[in-house]
């Protein structure tokens, strides 16, 4: 009977490794919640480069205070002029022109980091490519047959994929060329199974045109919109990290004068 | 007489209120040796607590429209004072208030709390736990994430299966042909009564417990020796003794808790699923619908059950069965003994073999479907009934058995026979690999045969219980 409870058990953690298949290996965006210039700087880049399509409108304007930027700079440099600091940061764009120009309204920001994790969102925003057959003349390799132009094109410029031939049978990549041609002889030579399938993907991505920045560059501007649309994610989060840990300082105190009234109690129950 | 007494007797003239004091506190006699798993049932009422006083003030600031709803909850996580505590407080009481509730019924199982002439406690839990899973359900599409809308759509939908009243009953539910604006006002109002229905039922639970005393680890009946005084020498006041242990439990509880709330509030998408942090949205299905984990162990049988004759109803009839089940353990259970502890070593095996059940179920639930993984919930699920239905075969301490007890048998044998008929000769296990096949195959087999028929055979013996209680 031990045996079987060691069978199960030693099923599980297969049954865990099969659950972690198919995802796309992301870099790690590495951001730093505390640090406020990047925040700032993230904000600015925000709002210039992507709050035109996309709103942020569960947040308000005037939550930027909390990471320096001070009312006036956020109504002079940030808000149209319109808006009250207390707004929520909603966009002009109509959701029928935006299906119309995009196929889809691009999606509201404020819980992406959330939603997909903060290296989706750096990952993706490195991971545009030239590709001739969609409608902006770019695709990404996380977000295949994205809607999106690549709009921070100007900083980065625009790369272009270098692909790779898989030989797959059943699933499995048997081998990996830079070529079709060469792929299709090695299944020719390797008895040419009927299985054999001919994968093309995207290796890795190339400079076609430089941009105004260098890669590390480019990387650090990213890094800090993911940072800013962290913070705007959940604002608390670094509040409540604090206070979490006198909270637990408390319950341990707490514990110690609960644990020694207890045995107060019972030291006479045998 | 002093003037606090005078009150006191004021009181007492019109409400027994020091009586009552009395009988379920100060003078409620409970056994000594109370152990570790003792803690959750005053836990459990903590977190009904802590989640109707949070449910309050969340309902003051919630918008329950489908239009306002998943703002509304933004707005209580930004701008509301206090509102992101309030908010994760709730979500993560919910996890922890099924954590806390299955290892109180993990305890009640242990010792044999639902054995006489507990039957009353043991099946007020039950309804408990039932109602519970219903204010869940109905809790988890406020929110109105994707997995909210998504989720209450799947599970909505298996009323459907029901032949002929299932499609209207499930428009009933819903109030529209699609979960929608109709379904969430409906299931706010619900999810905000039915937490007072669970406090009445807590109530209930409590006076039926006191009525026949509390169980303990041991099994032993405190109230068999009693002193001079008519209290039982193994007893000792509910109150000051066991509320004082409750307060050290309540604050190791509370520092699991709050390390969750203030650090880890989405426990990796298990508390918080990821797709909740996008709106509903009835055009675009997620790419993989899960419920919430503490559901998937059910899940995972309705979706291991295949359909069959063209309808769908079968899995959903095993599912409902796998909750009922709980319901009937008092009268499945017929050893001599309470505890695990003078029971025969195969009411242990199985139960630890239901717990791992349980948890690999749960796991299933959670992960997309493939041909291995339904083999393996399928046998699991086998087993899960296995430990319900072949009890009266493996805790009976004589051979002569009840007719209940043949009825249970012989539908066990009917289900594993079927299943093994399934895997191999009706193309069932066609598309799994055959070592998962020939493995599910061998444990559902030994595992009928050492839990089903062997005990019949030969009937385990419960050890005697003491007197007194051990320690």
């Amino acid at each position: 009977m031990k045996k079987l409870i060691i069978a199960l058990i030693m099923m599980a953690p297969g049954m865990l490794h099969a659950a972690g298949g198919g995802n796309i290996s992301l870099e790690s965006a590495s951001i730093n919640l505390e640090n406020d210039a990047a925040k700032q700087r993230g904000a600015k880049y925000f709002v210039n480069y992507c709050l035109n399509c996309h709103s942020l409108k569960y947040e308000r304007w005037q939550r930027m205070q909390e990471f320096g930027i001070s009312i006036d700079d956020i109504s002079e440099h940030l808000m149209p002029a319109n808006a009250k600091p207390g707004d929520l940061m909603t966009i002009a764009m109509k959701t029928g022109d935006a299906k119309a120009w995009f196929g889809n309204p691009a999606p509201d920001l404020t819980l992406e980091t959330r939603l997909r994790g903060e290296d989706w969102v750096y990952t993706y925003l490195k991971s545009f490519y030239l590709d001739d057959s969609r409608p902006f003349g770019v695709n990404n390799t996380v977000f295949d047959k994205v809607g999106m132009p690549h709009v921070l094109w100007e900083l980065q410029g625009f790369k272009k994929a270098v692909y790779r031939y898989d030989v797959t049978s059943s699933g499995h990549v048997e081998q990996s060329f830079d070529s079709e041609a060469k792929a299709e002889a090695w299944i020719k030579e390797h008895g040419g199974d009927a299985e054999m399938k001919i994968q093309k993907v995207v290796d890795r991505l190339e400079t076609a045109q430089a941009g105004k920045l260098d890669d590390a560059e480019y990387d650090k501007v990213i890094r800090d919109i993911v940072t800013f649309m962290a913070y705007m994610a959940e604002p608390v989060k670094l509040e409540r990290q604090r206070l979490g840990i006198w909270v637990l300082l408390f319950l341990a105190v707490l514990f110690i004068s609960a644990y020694l009234l207890k045995k107060e109690y019972w030291k006479d129950i045998h | 007489m002093s003037t606090k007494q005078n009150l006191v007797n004021w009181i007492d003239d019109r409400f027994p209120m020091t009586k009552v004091w009395n009988e379920h506190l100060a003078q409620y006699y409970a056994p000594k040796n109370f152990n570790f798993w003792y803690f959750f049932g005053s836990l459990a009422l903590l977190v009904l607590v802590n989640q109707i006083l949070t449910g309050v003030w969340l309902a003051m600031m919630y918008k329950p429209s489908a239009a306002d709803a998943f703002a509304s909850i933004e707005y209580i996580m930004r701008d509301v004072e206090w509102g992101w505590l309030i908010r994760y407080m709730h979500s993560t009481g919910a996890s922890a208030f099924f954590i806390v509730i299955y290892l109180h019924m993990f305890r009640g199982i242990l010792y044999g709390s639902h054995k006489n002439p507990r039957e009353m406690v043991w099946l007020f839990g039950v309804v408990i736990y039932v109602v519970m899973m219903a204010t869940a359900f109905m809790g988890y599409l406020l929110p109105w994430g994707q997995m909210s809308f998504w989720g209450a759509q799947v599970i909505v939908n298996l009323f459907q299966a029901i032949p002929l009243i299932g499609e209207e009953l499930s428009v009933w539910i819903r109030g529209d042909y699609v979960i929608s604006d109709a379904t969430l006002n409906r299931f706010f109002a619900l999810h905000f009564l039915l937490p007072f229905i669970l406090a009445a039922l807590v109530f209930l639970h409590i006076v039926a417990l006191h009525k026949v005393g509390s169980n303990n680890p041991d099994g032993v009946d405190i109230k068999k020796n009693k002193d001079e005084n008519g209290i039982p020498k193994d007893g000792i006041p509910f109150h000051p003794y066991y509320t004082v242990k409750d307060i050290v439990g309540v604050v190791v509880f509370l520092m699991f808790f709050a390390g969750i709330i203030f650090f880890w509030p989405e426990a990796n998408g298990y508390f918080i699923e990821k797709p909740n942090f996008e709106p509903a949205n009835p055009l675009k299905t997620p790419e993989h619908i899960a419920p919430v984990w503490y559901f998937t162990p059910f899940y995972a049988i309705l979706r291991a059950v295949p359909s069959f004759a063209g309808t769908q109803v079968w899995g959903v009839i095993a599912m409902g069965v796998s909750i009922v089940a709980f319901f009937l353990l008092p009268w499945l259970d017929q050893s001599n003994a309470k505890s695990h502890r003078y029971k025969g070593p195969l009411f242990k095996y199985a139960l630890a073999i239901f717990v791992v059940t349980f948890a690999i179920l749960g796991y299933l639930g959670v992960v997309s479907a493939t041909a291995d993984r339904t083999l393996v919930a399928q046998l699991l699920t086998l087993i899960y009934f296995g430990f319900f239905f072949l009890m009266p075969a493996y805790t009976r301490e004589t051979s002569d058995k009840t007719t209940m007890a043949k009825i249970y048998f012989a539908a066990m044998a009917i289900s594993t026979i079927a299943t093994l008929y399934y895997w191999w000769l009706f193309d069932g296990g066609a598309d799994g690999s055959l070592l998962v096949k020939l493995i599910v195959t061998a444990i559902a087999a030994g595992h009928f045969v050492i839990f089903g028929i062997k005990p019949w055979l030969k009937p385990e013996q419960s050890s005697p219980v003491p007197e007194r209680v051990t320690e």
